[in-house]
């Protein structure tokens, strides 16, 4: 099991290509491996194993008749945010526990047409709200590297599922480091690409003006066949940027020579785990080496982006989580013996802790007398780092710096008290605020445990993006590490 | 910035969250100290900039005008929790 | 003391899209509940809103009709509440970036014209309908109007009585339809209107406590309710109690308005940017464009036809207070522009007699407006009497031929000939002596009657003025 099939998206679609083994084998040996392995990680809510070897049949066929394109065949993990056609959309809720969403989202419709396979639906934070994978109605995640580990989140499942090879590549929504702190934190790589990218339609949203899917994978050029898949212009969603498509891994093989590169010196600020900075570090080293010119730049106000952050998201999820309220879909208490009480309790029960405070403190936010105070002041501070980056980007093409404070911490670590978690967000979050793609790879392991690298690059600079981060996997070896339980 | 008991509830109302009372007070303390921690952003003096509500200066793509939806009014309805007559129901409502 | 009204208008037109405002659902009205509530609509999870060109066309319509200011952007935002026939918990609508601001309009009064300034109009969805019969005591919903268009019409509070409200309601009901950006259908909600109504002592500059009556749907019912309401407040004050700022509904049948909610449900309704959109740019060439295909307005028609074609103001007015009335009557006016009163005369004669007993609209009329034009113009030179005239129309309408064909077909044409006549009058003064004697002694009012017996020998079809003049002539021969 499991060494009979090569690993990644590239190696699986060249054997694919060659004809070693059809999708049906392929979908049949990750079924078996979710069935003898998830009990351990819990990375799946829903495993759509009879679908997912119709749909494997149906890329056998087309394959056979000629008409087969890059992905045809390729399985993935589906995050349980995306709708899914006939297969329950959960978004790890008690809310959404029966819901089945009468349509695809966007990002499935595409992925679909590209002749991959979805394998399941993904575990993930309720709502995408959390960091640690630890506030979903269908229990915690295990971090496949330490079972007594957070796999990060809010795309904990889709992280863990990569990383123990339960899926060769998964999808991800990244709303303040959702797709590259679960990446970080399971070894593996994960790209949030620029806001309006990605469509967002039937994506369950979160916080409308920062939620980005994006590919989750083993190494940047998988990345890259993912994003050719999942991106691309969508009517349906008025944030969608309309562009010509474009190929992601015709930067690949690009030299490096005269990229110039920034380390923005806040992000190698004291809360930063010294492990940690000597990878990032390192990585400098392995660019620099490539041809990459080395520069130190400055966000002068970096670190008020989480609490930007964390008005603004709570403010939009606090809006978009109001139409969960027990009428036309979803949880419904039983017996409401009038219409405030049957929104109060379909709402109370329905929703987790952590999902309740984020209303609360975005209700807060936006009401009467705090506005200006707490969502206009986050805006106004939004847009000053929006301009930060730009400057930053006038001296350089690239930022590098870590993805996280700390490597994965200790399940339960962070139960009591929320604002210490949301500090591990400082590096992710700014990027979802300024709208710029950014990624995450794997640049070392501190105490047996994986560290994030991550990468941000100017708007709509992706096929970049991933072509530095596959020029540095080609001279590196830790995105091919694997966790133990694999 | 601390925030009250009551405080909470009134906002919980507002949200039409259904709190438990025993919850109510572990909430108030979160919440203060979610406050407490983002009035950081008044650390900067931010009057001459306008709010940016979204990352690309991007303006609305406009659809055209033609129906292009039709009735899915069971495929909607199959899992909703209460219909009748294809309507949705909802406790009295008093005007 | 002496008290002076103080009321100012929310009107909300729907607007006549084919599609809702954010989703590609259909707008007809009367269809089986929740079959044109699309998932966009409904709020299900995950869907996005992506706003409709017309509407944002329309409503730039409207604000280049009353001269309004059009904002180069202009921004959605949510209004946060909940209430089951608004699906996602919150309203799009727009509010500190309205689309069109600071627009004004001329209304009548007793006191002639009136400006009425109006602060803002901007565009936001309209919510479905709670059903309250009984379904085991619970409320059904019905979503398919969740998403209409709706153009919000905010006037400053400016009319001083229910009648100037009145007229103002009915200004801006005539603009809409005349700029096809509503249907002004009143019964199905098309056109609905919110007043903000507050007294104070006349001579005092400060405004009094105001109360909102919700959805009013009639001009009668607008005055009705704003006469009661004011009544109401005067009572209030006079008796030593306090106006509170509150909304209450207007109750037709019991002809007074009541207090609908309560204070302690006070809202907050937390309006911020929607980040699901983004803000709507419009250009100054589409302001261009816009305003290249207004029509002609009613107040500027009702003026030209005054002055051009020589109506009366009221006739002017009732002409012009529908789009379709006016272009009928001024096709039927371009086949005979010499007579345009006439042709006035019979539009709101004959022709509004007619529709009105069919109970037709004036776009389904049997007679094209042209036809019409052509029968006067029979009329005004002497083909037809005007009581064949009539008859003719008549025929029109039911056959749908035009009016020469009728003529030559039953022969009906006129008789000017004087020789003809002139046979007639002899033949009918010999057999009526007695009368042409009494004629002689001084009795005028005898010509009528043998006015009307040479008619009568002549099937109707003499030309009375000249049956009268042979009549003279040859009883003073």
């Amino acid at each position: 099991m499991g060494d009979t099939f090569p690993r990644g998206v590239a190696a699986l679609a060249a054997g694919l290509a060659r004809g070693e083994f059809s999708s049906v084998e392929l979908t049949r040996h990750y079924l078996a491996r979710i069935a003898a392995l998830d009990g351990r990680l819990n990375s799946y809510i829903t495993v759509c194993a009879e679908q997912a070897l119709t749909e494997a049949a149906a890329a056998d066929a087309a394959r056979a008749a000629g008409r087969a394109g890059p992905l045809t065949g390729v399985p993935y993990a589906n995050k349980d945010i995306f709708c899914t056609r006939g297969v329950r959309t959960s978004c790890a809720s008690k809310m959404l526990d029966s819901f089945i969403a009468p349509y695809d989202a966007t990002v499935c419709e595409r992925l679909r047409a590209a002749g991959m396979v979805m394998l399941g639906k993904t575990n993930m934070d309720e709502f995408a709200m959390g960091s640690s994978n630890e506030t979903s109605f269908y229990g915690p995640v295990a971090n496949p590297w330490d079972l007594d580990r957070v796999p990060g989140g809010s795309s904990g499942g889709s992280a863990a599922a990569v990383a123990a090879d339960l899926a060769p590549i998964a999808t991800g929504t990244d709303t303040g480091g959702s797709i590259r702190q679960p990446a970080a934190f399971c070894g593996i790589s994960g790209l949030k690409p620029t806001y309006g990218r990605v469509s967002r339609y039937g994506m369950i949203a979160f916080a409308s003006s920062l939620d980005q899917g994006g590919p989750m994978g083993l190494s940047a050029e998988d990345l890259a066949l993912m994003l050719n898949a999942m991106a691309g212009f969508d009517p349906r969603d008025s944030t969608s940027v309309e562009r010509p498509d474009e190929d992601f891994t015709r930067a690949l093989d690009l030299p490096l020579a005269g990229l110039k590169v920034g380390l923005p010196r806040e992000y190698f600020d004291a809360g930063l785990d010294a492990g940690i900075r000597t990878a990032v570090e390192q990585a400098a080293k392995v660019l620099e080496a490539q041809g990459a010119t080395l520069r130190e730049v400055s966000l002068p106000h970096l670190d008020l982006a989480i609490p930007a952050y964390y008005v603004i998201a709570p403010a939009e999820c606090s809006s978009n989580l109001s139409r969960f309220d027990g009428v036309r879909f979803g949880h419904r208490c039983e017996n409401p013996k009038d219409l405030f009480d049957l929104y109060c309790r379909s709402r109370g029960e329905g929703f987790g802790a952590e999902v309740k405070r984020r209303i609360l403190i975005g209700t807060y936010a936006l009401s009467s007398g705090y506005y200006d105070a707490y969502y206009r002041k986050a805006q106004q501070v939004r847009r000053l780092l929006r301009d930060e980056f730009n400057a930053a980007f006038a001296e350089v093409d690239m930022l590098l710096g870590p993805t996280t404070p700390t490597v994965a911490w200790r399940a339960g670590a962070h139960a009591s008290d929320p604002v210490t978690m949301y500090l591990g967000d400082i590096y992710t979050t700014a990027a979802n605020l300024a709208g710029l793609p950014a990624l995450s790879m794997p640049g070392g392991l501190v105490d047996g445990l994986p560290v994030g690298v991550q990468l941000t690059a100017r708007h709509f600079d992706e096929a970049r993006l991933l072509g530095l981060a596959h020029r540095y996997q080609q001279e590196t070896d830790w995105h091919t590490r694997q966790p133990a339980l694999a | 910035m601390a925030i009250s008991n009551e405080e909470v509830a009134a906002v919980a109302r507002l949200a039409r969250l259904g709190l438990d009372p025993e919850d109510i007070p572990g909430y108030a303390a979160q919440l203060s100290g979610i406050l407490a921690f983002v009035a950081r952003l008044n650390e900067v003096d931010t009057s001459a900039i306008e709010p940016l509500a979204h990352p690309l200066d991007l303006h609305a793509r406009l659809r055209e005008d033609a129906v292009t939806e039709s009735d899915q009014r069971d495929a909607f309805q199959t899992h909703a929790p209460a219909v009748e007559a294809g309507l949705y129901l909802v406790p009295k409502v008093i005007e | 003391m002496q008290w002076e009204t103080v009321i100012g208008l929310e009107i909300h037109a729907q607007l006549a899209t084919r599609s809702k405002i954010f989703s590609g659902a259909s707008t007809a009205y009367g269809a089986e509940p929740n079959t044109q509530a699309c998932a966009v609509d409904l709020g299900l999870p995950g869907v996005l809103p992506v706003v409709n060109r017309e509407a944002i066309t329309m409503a730039v319509r409207f604000g280049l009709a009353i001269d309004a200011q059009i904002a180069p952007l202009s921004v959605f935002a949510r209004k946060n509440y909940f209430y089951p026939d608004l699906p996602k918990g919150y309203q799009i609508s727009q509010y500190e970036d309205p689309i069109v601001a600071r627009g004004r309009i001329d209304i009548d009064t007793e006191q002639g014209a009136k400006t009425i300034n109006i602060t803002r109009a901007h565009l936001e969805e309209d919510a479905g309908k709670s059903l309250h019969e009984d379904f085991h005591g619970a409320t059904g919903i019905d979503l398919n109007r969740a998403g209409t268009p709706l153009l919000e019409i905010v006037s400053e509070p400016e009319m001083r009585s229910a009648q100037e409200a009145a007229s103002y309601m009915r200004e801006i009901h005539r603009l809409v339809r005349y700029l096809g950006i509503c249907d002004g259908n009143m019964q199905e909600g098309s056109f609905r209107c919110d007043a903000n109504v507050s007294v104070r002592p006349v001579g005092q500059a400060e405004f009094g406590t105001r109360a909102e009556i919700k959805n009013l749907n009639s001009f009668r019912f607008i005055e009705r309710a704003i006469e009661y309401e004011v009544e109401r407040q005067i009572d209030l004050i006079e008796s030593g109690g306090k106006v509170v700022q509150e909304t209450r509904l207007y109750d037709p049948d019991k002809d007074e308005t009541r207090s609908l909610r309560s204070k302690e449900d006070a809202h907050d309704y937390r309006y911020f940017p929607d980040p699901d959109l983004l803000p709507v740019a419009v250009t100054q060439a589409d302001i261009d464009a816009v305003r290249a295909s207004l029509p002609e307005l009613p107040r500027q028609k009702i003026a030209r036809f005054v002055t051009e074609l020589g109506l009366g103001r009221e006739e002017a007015t009732t002409l012009a207070n529908d789009a379709e009335v006016a272009a009928y009557f001024e096709r039927a006016v371009a086949v005979h522009p010499a007579s345009a009163r006439q042709v006035a005369n019979w539009v709101m004669g004959e022709l509004f007699a007619a529709l009105n007993r069919d109970n037709l609209a004036i776009s389904a009329s049997p007679i094209k407006a042209e036809d019409l034009g052509r029968l006067v113009e029979r009329v005004t030179d002497g083909t037809l009497s005007g009581k064949l005239g009539k008859q003719v129309f008549q025929s029109m309408w039911t056959s749908g031929r035009d009016a020469d064909a009728i003529i030559e077909a039953e022969g009906l044409r006129q008789v000017s000939d004087t020789t003809l006549i002139e046979v007639a009058v002899r033949e009918v003064l010999a057999a009526n002596a007695d009368q042409v004697e009494q004629f002689r002694a001084g009795k005028d009012k005898v010509l009528g009657f043998l006015v009307g017996q040479v008619m009568k020998k002549t099937g109707g079809k003499a030309n009375p003025a000249l049956v009268n003049e042979l009549i003279r002539t040859e009883i003073a021969r």
